[in-house]
């Protein structure tokens, strides 16, 4: 049985919890990591991660993205989405090919 | 000149060519792979990209309504309400091989199937932008489960086309050239020492030649003294 995790600022979560997923507010950048880091050694399955966040936590997005699990989903908070999760699509493609095709 | 120094033997040479023959195969196997999963990668990633975007705009529908009913209610009435939730999610996870690579396949099931059970609330101390909110939450719900999949899918895939791609160019580019330039350079030099070994030989022959010829005149000579002197 794997879980499904939510981190972010305690108003942009909320609404999750509505959903039974499992909620992690945090309030500052250092919160999240290291519920990252927590949530990464146990047995989720999927992080989903407020866009505003991620912004300041690359390395370790970086650092999940070619492990089979966590899968780290970027998500727009309740300010609005920053467009860093369509950035990631392009990146793959990038990545994967070498030059932005799409 | 190959960079490395080889050691131009015929053992050398044979292991060099058997080396070469699995590096081709092994480079035309790996193009194919390539070519394979770049097809499927494009297909993902354009799921990928609208998924995305359904969700993020779902996400900000059910965000404003949120905000609004923040608005509305007190913050200690709409935690509360939210408190408890009736709606509970179980994943379980198996495994698709795409080009031997594992990707993730969520399953999820919701303890209940009904759509009006998501709400953990009474109706009649919250505001109606609270079920809106939470309605907008659970019809994306399901689209964001498809994205963690796809998404994480494509991050997997694009990781094993760039590791194929270097492998790819690796052997174009370096490795075969590198050993086709050796086996040039073996059979140069083995050519070389055949010819130097050709030549050799023949002088020893026409030393050996000029020597007989030396003996049979000195022969005949002190034949000649012998007979007619």
């Amino acid at each position: 049985m794997y879980r499904i995790a939510v981190i972010g600022d305690p108003d942009s979560v909320l609404g999750f919890k509505a959903l039974g997923l499992e909620v992690c507010p945090a309030e500052d950048v250092e919160q999240a990591r290291q519920a990252i880091h927590r949530m990464a050694k146990e047995n989720y399955a999927i992080l989903y991660l407020t866009e505003q966040l991620a912004a300041q936590l690359q390395s370790e997005i970086a650092r999940y993205q070619d492990a089979l699990t966590p899968a780290i989903i970027l998500i727009p908070g309740k300010e609005g989405s920053l467009g860093i999760g369509m950035a990631n699509v392009t990146n793959a493609v990038e990545r994967a090919v070498g030059a932005d095709i799409l | 000149m190959p960079s490395t120094t080889v050691n131009p033997t015929r053992q050398e040479l044979t292991r060099l060519k058997n080396r070469l023959r699995t590096s081709i195969r092994g480079h035309k196997l790996l193009k194919d792979k390539r070519d394979e999963l770049m097809k499927q990668f494009m297909d993902v990633v354009r799921e990928n990209r609208a998924l995305r975007k359904r969700v993020e705009e779902g996400l900000m529908r059910a965000h404003g309504s949120f905000t609004v009913a923040a608005a509305l209610m007190s913050p200690e009435m709409l935690e509360q309400s939210l408190l408890y939730p009736k709606q509970s999610v179980e994943l379980d996870m198996s495994f698709q091989n795409i080009m031997s690579v594992d990707v993730p396949r969520y399953h999820f099931k919701t303890k209940s199937q009904d759509p009006g059970e998501v709400y953990p609330y009474g109706f009649a101390q919250t505001s109606g932008e609270l079920d809106d909110a939470v309605d907008a939450m659970s019809q994306v719900f399901a689209d964001m489960l498809k994205l963690a999949e796809v998404e994480k899918t494509s991050q997997l895939l694009a990781q094993e086309i760039e590791k194929t791609r270097r492998r790819v160019n690796a052997l174009e580019y370096v490795k075969i050239p590198q050993m086709q330039e050796s086996i040039k350079y073996i059979t140069m030099k083995l050519d070389e020492n055949e010819r130097a070994n050709t030549i050799r030989l023949m002088k020893v022959k026409d030393m050996l030649l000029k020597e007989s010829i030396q003996e049979r005149r000195e022969k005949n000579a002190r034949e000649i003294q012998a007979f007619g002197g």
